[in-house]
């Protein structure tokens, strides 16, 4: 005798035999075939085609029959509009039945047949219902206007519905003002905030939710009000439902904000607050998991409050995985209960979940960068862990060591040693990455650093991008500190754009200035802090104003929440008020209203849950300028900015270049030291690169005449861009330009042409072309001078040796090995060089240079 | 608010869908189905899961998934914590929450889910109210009702719906009245290798069956109260009575249900019956490895440890295991690696142990991981907080009811780290 019957009919003329049936006479066996249609439906067949003879059931006295149809009739109503009608004098007859029960299921189920035909047909009913005799009728109604209200708002408020659902929340049956989704509807004041607070001590637990959601976005106008509906709040925290508890919660961290921290009232919520939470930790996992994600904001916002809570957090080993307590473990830790907090991580570290280990390694790592007195015994802790030779805490303790020495530079290089000996156990590229950003960073210390790095070498091609960027970084850091042992390591080639990028960058600057070149690569990088990993303060603030709401489990803004957007209203916390004067919020008071009304109507748009409707406030007023994006934009400028003076800056000065890496490392990390992960925008090195316009002989030295220029070569040809600036008081003309004989034979390959003459202040541009048809001797150093009409001006640069490379730089070996031998001898010495002084006056041995595949003649 | 709801078995077939709204395909649940594969383990799949235009909140129940589909914000704890009321009613109505109940009974699944939810809105989820209005099936009922053609749908509107005691009906009668409470304490606790106590707290419950006629208005009052400082009541009662007397004052719901649960942190000193002697060692290069545990009382207040079960889940490496009980029986899953060792009751003058050898994958390195004990046990009549029901009294009603006080402790998630 179960249900599970209904479910056995899968024969071929399923839907001819039920249609046969609900047209049956006999009353047992339609109430039996619309059970099977019932079952079919649960199980997600269509079934809509039986629609008519289904709705001719509808007629009839037994309920059970009645409330089956009904059921069907939700569920398929929105498909069939056009017979949908046939229900409607059903309803209308229904709706006068004189049980309520049945009146109240007419005005239920009438309301969630979402066809706009049909509802204009049922206002007439639920008008009447709204003046019910029986609460429960006018409940069901009420809540009816609300559903009405998602299908078509505009009807509702033609029809005054709204008036008549302002008058029932003064009902006497408290079960009315309840009706949930209607509050929503309606602005708060003071009023009706407390008709709210009453109906909160009577309503079911669900109406409670909603109340208290509808609570947290009312903003109190002064402290005492706060304190005032925190104290009536401050019970809910008791519920066995933990969706009040959290509700209420929410509530009270938004109405603590304008509390004073010295009233007594503060002190005695803050200790309030922490059993309900620590109790949220003991149900269903499910429910836990939200309670973690939730606990996790408000230990940000404020630690006190949880801070002597922290054994609830530690792990059980049969914990879902999908639970963060180790988070909250570490934003709870201080100095105070580090030991413990220690000692608990370690544990972990040897469980058997490979993933589990993983966080608690890191986890150890954040505690040390967290509690400085505590990185000591962080450190040994990893060293004991590096110690097991379990490869994967081994990679991810070096991982975190990284971090370790960004935070405390210099300070536990000892550990190196160790960390060296595991080398070949690594094979992961974040900790591979590491361990050679170590070996990089600490090159002088390491006596094998080279030798090191060249193991690493070995499998150049075969590693990721991630280990390649770092070990191009960390060679040329050896090579600036040990430049005597590091020659054959640079060169190497690569497909990668970013590396090989990066690679043209140190190679330039090696070879511009390498003091410049040490200053950018060896710079002080900044420490990095634990603050990295904090949520920003104002989205922070945000999305305390949303706890227990979804944008609370995922830490993002509401507003990236719900579809359409409409009336979404950044929240935000009230400012704390020390009278009642300081209402004005700037943040909530938009500009030409009346601040005291509008705080009492915005937040009821910014509400997620009903956002039905804006009532009378006009158009949605546009969210206060908490940029949430704040960061990211800041972010997108300072890689702008950074990028332009990198380049601009002929000279790599250390500000702009020590502002960069400061906010690359702000990704806990990976890249920290990788200036240079921003040359992957800058695609123009490749080929044509033009260096900016430097100035090659200043105004004073040359009774006025300025000139700053650069070289180029486009498509087969060179060409130098002067800029010449006349900064004297008189005209400037007959100018001429000739160079000293030179290593590769520059010369001009026509007269130098300013056509007009100069006048003061003006400035003109040239493109001398070049030829490399002159005579070649002598140093690559660049000897030039300029006539005018004034005088004759000598001034020497370097120009930059890819000017001239050939676009096609590939030669065969026999023609390479027959211009190596064309090369006379004199022009060609062997020697080693040490300590090598590189300086802007000389430029460096080309051969260290990655690319560059012309032997060049030494002086 | 919930938009709609599937139930999924552990082989992932959708038995059961409902909607409120408008119907949503059940493809949706494919993203469920995505989650699930990647968490590999049933009970890690994330409760949260955000699809393109859906949240997809799910709770996992007696084998059973319960997925609710989402689509604008709402509070993530309310939905769980629905879902749950579904199913401890589907529970209370059918005996068991399974899919062959909820299968054999879809028609009343339906209208009990009509009921509970309105438009996505939660109508009526307490237990009394949805009894009156859907009986539960009984074998008498189902054979009275296909004699006589009457139905399981109540016709009258439930009295509790609207009153200010929403959990009770009305003209509940007794020819017995009784009142029962049982005080249930959960000892949670982490132990250490040496046996110190990492952390431990008490988690309380104080499940109550009234089966009392009329409007009773009960006051029950403990000996010592100030042990509860962190309490979940149950809507039923009086929070103002509680916060100045510090007494339960309530007019109870009719039949069970849970009154109060509490948690006694550890701040107060928490007791810890039993210890553990433990020496887990596998040795290097040699495929096998010792085992021996030994059980002993401690703390107990001179009331017997019954129902003892260790389990251990032994490392990857672990082929098989041969050991001795000295008392109980044993049980190794070559699949799974957990032991299983049914202790039984303590008796001081012999304490249980199991010893023996471990047989580990021949070449596989020394597993470094230590595993975890897991132990359960029960003590009759001791509330390890010490709380003491002190008096009940019973206004309102002039009968005098049989009352009854019963006082358990378990271990809760009591583990020792080896």
């Amino acid at each position: 005798m179960t249900d599970s019957k209904y479910f056995t009919t899968t024969k071929k003329g399923e839907i001819f035999e039920l249609k046969a049936e609900l047209n049956s006479d006999k009353k047992e066996k339609k109430k039996e075939a619309v059970k099977k249609v019932i079952a079919s439906m649960t199980v997600g067949k269509d079934v809509s085609a039986l629609f008519p003879d289904v709705v001719n059931c509808m007629q009839t006295d037994n309920l059970e029959l009645k409330k089956l149809v009904y059921l069907y009739l939700m569920n398929y109503a929105k498909s069939q509009p056009d017979m949908a009608i046939m229900a409607v004098n059903t309803f209308v007859k229904d709706c006068e039945d004189p049980n309520p029960l049945i009146r109240a299921l007419a005005v239920r189920t009438m309301g969630c047949i979402r066809v706009d035909k049909i509802t204009e047909y049922l206002c007439e009913p639920l008008r009447k219902c709204l003046k019910d005799e029986d609460p429960y009728v006018r409940k069901t109604a009420a809540v009816c206007v609300a559903k009405l209200h998602d299908i078509n708002a505009q009807l509702v408020e033609d029809q005054g519905f709204l008036d008549t659902l302002k008058d029932l929340i003064s009902d006497s049956n408290p079960m009315i003002a309840e009706s949930h989704p209607s509050s929503n509807l309606l602005d708060l004041n003071p009023q009706s905030i407390n008709k709210l607070l009453t109906a909160l001590n009577e309503c079911t637990e669900w109406g409670q939710i909603f109340i208290l959601d509808c609570l947290a976005n009312y903003t109190p106008k002064d402290d005492r009000e706060a304190q005032s509906i925190c104290e009536r709040v401050t019970p809910r925290l008791s519920h066995a439902n933990s969706a009040v508890v959290l509700s209420a919660v929410k509530v009270l961290m938004k109405f603590m904000e304008m509390l004073s921290k010295d009233l007594d009232y503060y002190g005695t919520l803050l200790k309030k607050l922490a059993p309900p939470l620590v109790t949220l930790l003991s149900a269903e996992p499910e429910l836990q998991y939200v309670a973690l994600r939730n606990i996790n904001l408000i230990v940000q916002k404020r630690p006190e409050v949880l801070k002597h809570e922290m054994k609830v957090f530690f792990v059980k080993y049969n914990d879902p995985i999908y639970l963060e307590k180790l988070d909250i473990m570490i934003r709870l830790a201080s100095q105070a209960n580090i030991a413990q907090v220690l000692a608990e991580l370690k544990e972990y570290a040897t469980e058997v979940d490979v993933d589990f280990v993983r966080k608690a390694v890191r986890a150890i790592g954040r505690c040390a960068i967290k509690v400085e007195q505590s990185a000591e015994r962080c450190v040994s802790t990893l060293l004991d862990l590096i110690q097991t030779k379990v490869n994967y805490v081994v990679q991810e303790a070096i991982v975190v060591i990284k971090d370790i020495f960004r935070k405390y530079p210099n300070k536990y290089e000892s550990v190196i040693a160790t960390l060296c000996e595991n080398l070949d156990s690594l094979d992961e590229p974040e900790a591979r990455a590491a361990m050679i950003w170590i070996v990089g960073e600490y090159a002088e210390r390491i006596d094998n650093a080279d030798e090191l790095l060249e193991s690493f070498l070995e499998g150049f091609h075969d590693e990721s991008a991630q280990v390649q960027l770092q070990l191009l970084t960390a060679i040329v850091k050896l090579f600036l500190k040990k430049p005597t042992e590091t020659q054959e390591l640079v060169q190497q080639d690569s497909d990668n754009p970013d590396l090989r990028d990066r690679g043209y960058i140190y190679w330039r600057l090696l070879s511009t200035d390498p003091v410049a070149a040490k200053e950018v690569v060896l710079a002080e990088k900044p420490l990095i802090s634990e603050e990295t990993d904090l949520i920003e303060p104002t989205l922070l603030d945000e999305l305390i104003c949303c706890i227990g709401t979804l944008a609370s489990v995922y830490h993002k803004p509401p507003s990236a929440f719900v579809e359409g957007g409409r009336g979404v209203v950044h929240k935000s916390l009230p400012p704390r008020t020390a009278s009642s004067e300081s209402t004005e919020s700037p943040e909530t008071a938009p500009a030409g209203a009346p601040p005291g009304e509008q705080l009492d109507t915005v937040p009821t748009q910014g509400d997620l849950l009903g956002d039905l409707l804006n009532l009378d406030l006009g158009p949605p007023v546009s969210g206060p300028p908490l940029a949430t994006s704040a960061v990211q934009m800041g972010a997108v400028d300072l890689l702008g900015g950074g990028l332009d003076s990198l380049i601009g800056a002929p000279s790599f000065v250390a500000p702009p270049a020590a502002a960069v890496p400061a906010n690359l490392g702000a990704p806990m990390g990976s890249g920290l030291s990788d200036l240079f992960d921003l040359t992957s925008g800058v695609g123009t090195l490749s080929g044509s690169y033009v260096a900016p316009k430097a100035v090659w002989l200043p105004a004073m030295k040359a009774k006025g005449l300025e000139i700053s220029g650069t070289f180029t070569r486009q498509a087969g040809s060179i060409s130098m861009d002067l800029q010449l600036t006349n900064k004297a008081l008189q005209v400037m003309t007959d100018f001429a330009i000739q160079f000293n004989r030179n290593s590769f034979g520059l010369a001009p390959a026509a007269p130098l042409q300013v056509h007009a003459p100069l006048s003061p202040t003006q400035t003109v541009e040239i493109s001398l072309p070049l030829s490399t048809a002159g005579t070649t001797w002598g140093p690559p150093c660049f000897q030039v001078a300029v006539k005018n009409n004034i005088d004759v001006f000598y001034f020497s640069t370097l120009y930059p040796l890819h000017i001239l490379f050939v676009e096609d730089g590939k030669m065969d070996r026999q023609m390479f090995l027959a211009t190596w031998k064309d090369i006379p001898n004199e022009n060609e010495a062997q020697f080693q060089i040490r300590d090598c002084p590189l300086n802007a006056g000389r430029a460096p041995e080309p051969c260290a240079c990655p690319c560059c595949p012309v032997p060049c003649p030494q002086p | 608010m919930i938009h709609s709801l599937f139930l999924i078995n552990c082989s992932g077939d959708i038995f059961l869908e409902k909607h409120w709204k408008s119907v949503v395909s059940q493809s949706v649940c494919d993203y469920f189905f995505e989650a699930q594969e990647k968490a590999a383990d049933v009970e890690n799949v994330p409760p949260v899961i955000s699809t393109p235009h859906h949240y997809l909140i799910s709770i996992y129940r007696d084998k059973l998934f319960f997925v609710s589909v989402i689509q604008t914000e709402v509070p993530p704890l309310f939905v769980i914590e629905f879902l749950h009321r579904v199913a401890d009613t589907f529970q209370d109505y059918f005996g068991e929450c399974s899919e062959a109940a909820i299968k054999d009974n879809v028609v009343i699944v339906y209208e009990l889910l009509e009921e509970m939810l309105d438009n996505g809105f939660p109508l009526a989820t307490e237990s009394n109210i949805l009894k009156e209005l859907i009986k539960p099936p009984t074998i008498l009922r189902s054979v009275v009702n296909s004699i006589t053609g009457s139905s399981n749908v109540g016709d009258t509107l439930p009295t509790g719906q609207l009153s200010n005691i929403p959990w009770r009906r009305a003209g509940v009668k007794y020819t017995n009245n009784e009142a029962y409470f049982d005080v249930v304490e959960e000892i949670d606790a982490i132990i250490d290798k040496s046996g110190s106590t990492v952390f431990a707290e008490i988690q309380g419950v104080i499940d109550a069956c009234i089966k009392l006629s009329g409007m009773p208005d009960l006051s029950l009052s403990f000996m010592n109260p100030r042990l509860l400082d962190d309490v979940s009541f149950h809507p039923c009662i009086r929070f103002k009575r509680w916060e100045s007397e510090r007494v339960l004052s309530f007019i109870p719901p009719d039949g069970n249900f849970r009154l109060i649960s509490y948690r006694v942190s550890s701040q107060n000193l928490v007791a810890i019956p039993v210890y553990v002697k433990h020496s887990i060692s596998f040795k290097e290069n040699s495929s096998c490895g010792r085992f021996d545990i030994t059980i002993g009382p401690k703390q107990n207040m001179g009331k017997t440890i019954e129902s003892i079960t260790v389990t251990v889940h032994m490392p990857k490496v672990v082929l098989n295991m041969n050991l001795t009980p000295t008392q109980g029986s044993y049980t190794f899953d070559p699949v799974t690696k957990v032991l299983t060792w049914d202790v039984g009751k303590i008796t001081p003058q012999k304490l249980p142990s199991l010893k023996g050898l471990v047989n580990l994958q021949s070449g596989a390195p020394k597993p470094e991981e230590n595993p975890s004990l897991n132990i359960q046990f029960k003590i009759q009549q001791l509330a390890i907080s010490g709380l003491k029901v002190n008096r009940l009294d019973m206004y309102g009603e002039k009968y005098k009811p049989f009352k009854g006080v019963k006082y358990v402790t378990k271990a809760g998630k009591f583990q020792v780290r080896t």
